[in-house]
């Protein structure tokens, strides 16, 4: 276990946060799935937000990025009450979001993808178009700085492979996150290259002063670049610490829903 | 792997022209052109491929092509609209009436029954979005609503009547009427006669008199349809909201606001239709567009659309209508039966649908 990283985390505790979440509920139909969680994202951080499987991880970024509405709760974005009443809103709020489905088209190109609800055109009215050389050209570039090189742009998302699918998404919210990056276990197909470009990009994204939503179940992963940690637990929150306040085998129980693993670990030998 | 900035990627083998043009959803229409033109090439009288014989198959392929257009784009964002040819009846019967029981001129006319229609189309698909129904039941049900409503609103306006006369005198000598009825470039036709470069009847005058408008307008649509689908972010957004709703609403795509405006387009074009035909006609009766909604969707699927949506082109519903113009008329021109038609038609449907899903698994690297 590690908690030596190569990143310099920043100490961005004292600014003031850009998105602030209060007592967010989320209920689908009888269903509990978000039961009052607060939660907030300063410039400059990487927070972690951790749980267990249906803890309601996914939900609650759902709701910051204008996928769901919350049942009950508010959302503070720069210090405004903020009403998201679509994906577009969040995102021309300046926040981006890796789904955990991704949200790709498998039928249409990468490029077409990467752009996806924010084209960049050229030209002006009645022959206004899509740029697509710029966007050819900027698909191609990001997806090399992720370690990936495409073959072509015009390829069919459908035709690639789990983890380049996957680097398409987080090279496109990496490009259009202005303010806030979401990340919701961007790490899970990837190898071991492409993931430690990805902990790299959540890095240097932090420096520009864009703040991180970092969903993982992998306790290295996060302890690599989080500054703050948040464990989700049936719907609720069990606290949120900050980094060198907690150690990795806490952090890696309170993952677990504060169910013993060291038993488990014990047994398999340190790895999980 | 750094400073790896050659232009080609080693794994990708090059692909031949060909290979490329396999990938294109329109592929299997434009095949289809040639194959039905080398048919009747080889069986039908040569009068066929003179240019009254083009122009005679031209006609009707642009009527149903403008609707297939339509059709096709809708198909490309993942809904159907069954009640279009309904609709051109009804568009047909709110034309008719504003300009011989109202008066009104085609200015105001031609503007209104588009405005009409899309409206119509929206009411389609908001209910379509609202209830989250498949779009084929709610067409369904608006096909026998507007159907039903085109003749009791021709009975209205004719004291029961189902047949509307005397559009041709109400817009006789009105400005706009040239746009939207009768032949283009009659003087050009009429200068190549007098050079002797088409055919001509005895007194000199030539027998193809222009192209009918409806033929340029097919062309426009086709172009503008396949330049919207190709170039522009609208485009864009129409594959990602049929291709997949969810991830298309998750990325930022406002698939609602798209795909009522794609209702829309499709009610436009069964109002262009409309206004052409019933101008042509001079009168419009309950049965106009009649199953006209089957033949589009035929079109766009042998043009190359996915039923499932996300995929297909304009050009493809474009060359889906040659088609069929050309096997409708062509037939005429031949000794074969032409109740052969609707054979013919179903065969065409069927290996459109098995070719256009291996072309689908080829481009999404399905095995
Ligand atoms: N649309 C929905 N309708 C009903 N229940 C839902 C819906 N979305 C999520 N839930 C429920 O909410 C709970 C939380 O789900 P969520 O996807 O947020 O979990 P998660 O923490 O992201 O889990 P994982 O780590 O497996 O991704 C689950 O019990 C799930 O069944
Ligand atoms: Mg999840």
């Amino acid at each position: 276990m590690t908690d030596d990283s190569k990143f310099h985390h920043g100490d961005a505790t004292d600014a003031a946060p850009i998105l602030e979440m209060k007592n967010i509920e989320k209920h689908f139909g009888n269903i509990i799935a978000l039961a009052g969680v607060s939660f907030d994202v300063r410039p400059g951080e990487c927070h972690c937000l951790l749980g267990d499987n249906g803890a309601g991880k996914s939900t609650f970024i759902k709701t910051m990025s204008g996928v769901h509405k919350p049942t009950k709760g508010e959302i503070l974005f720069e210090g405004q009450h903020m009403d998201f009443s679509s994906p577009r809103d969040a995102m021309e709020a300046g926040i981006a979001t890796v789904f955990q489905d991704l949200a790709m088209i498998p039928l249409m190109s990468v490029t077409r993808n990467f752009f996806m609800g924010r084209e960049p055109t050229i030209g002006s009215g009645p022959f206004k178009r899509m740029d697509v050389d710029r966007m050819n050209q900027i698909t191609m570039d990001e997806m090399r700085q992720m370690g990936i090189n495409l073959r072509a742009p015009d390829q069919a998302v459908g035709t690639l492979s789990g983890g380049e699918r996957q680097t398409v998404a987080i090279a496109r919210a990496v490009h259009f996150g202005a303010k806030i990056l979401i990340l919701d276990e961007p790490t899970s197909a990837l190898g071991v290259r492409q993931t430690s470009n990805v902990l790299a990009t959540v890095d240097k994204v932090r420096k520009q002063g864009i703040g991180v939503v970092f969903i993982s179940h992998n306790v290295r992963h996060a302890l690599a670049v989080g500054d703050r940690f948040t464990v989700l637990n049936r719907g609720k929150t069990l606290g949120t610490a900050k980094r060198g306040e907690i150690s990795p085998e806490e952090l890696q129980d309170m993952m677990a829903g504060g169910q013993e693993m060291a038993q488990l670990e014990g047994s398999l030998g340190g790895t999980v | 792997m750094a400073g790896n900035t050659a232009a080609v990627d080693e794994r990708l083998k090059t692909e031949s022209f060909g290979a490329r043009m396999m990938k294109r959803p329109e592929l299997g229409a434009f095949a289809g052109v040639i194959l039905v033109t080398i048919f009747f090439l080889a069986t039908a009288d040569p009068a066929m491929f003179t240019l009254s014989g083009v122009i005679n198959f031209m006609t009707p392929a642009a009527q149903l092509g403008i609707l297939a257009i339509g059709a096709a784009l809708l198909m490309i964002g993942g809904e159907f609209d069954l009640s279009i040819g309904s609709m051109v009846a009804f568009a047909g019967l709110f034309f008719a009436a504003a300009t011989v029981t109202f008066g009104l001129p085609l200015t105001i006319a031609i503007p209104a029954t588009f405005v009409f229609a899309a409206a119509v189309g929206s009411i389609n698909g908001i209910i379509v979005i609202r209830s989250g129904l498949p779009s084929f039941i709610v067409t369904l049900a608006f096909l026998f609503i507007l159907r039903g409503l085109s003749l009791v609103g021709l009975k209205l306006a004719t004291g029961g009547s189902t047949q509307l006369r005397g559009v041709r005198d109400a817009t006789e000598g009105d400005w706009l009427a040239p746009f939207f009825s009768g032949d283009a470039f009659g003087g050009l036709f009429l200068w190549l006669a007098e050079q002797g470069w088409v055919e001509t009847f005895n007194n000199g005058t030539p027998k193809v008199p222009g192209i009918p408008v409806e033929i340029l307008w097919f062309v426009i649509i086709a172009a503008l349809a396949t330049w919207v689908l190709l170039r522009t972010p609208a485009g864009n957004w129409i594959f990602a909201a049929g291709g997949d709703t969810n991830a298309a609403t998750n990325s930022g795509v406002p698939v609602r606001r798209v795909k009522i405006s794609l209702f829309m387009v499709t009610a436009c074009c069964a109002a262009m239709v409309a206004i052409i035909t019933v101008m042509d006609a001079g009168s419009t009766d309950a049965r106009r567009g009649f199953q006209k909604e089957f033949e589009a969707i035929i079109a766009a699927v042998i043009g190359g659309c996915l039923l499932t949506g996300g995929y297909g082109s304009a050009i493809g519903a474009f060359f889906g209508a040659i088609i069929f113009g050309m096997v409708v008329i062509g037939l005429t021109y031949t000794d074969f039966d032409q109740d052969w038609f609707q054979v013919f038609l179903g065969g065409m449907l069927l290996i459109a649908v098995l070719f256009n899903n291996a072309i689908r698994k080829r481009v999404t690297g399905e095995r």
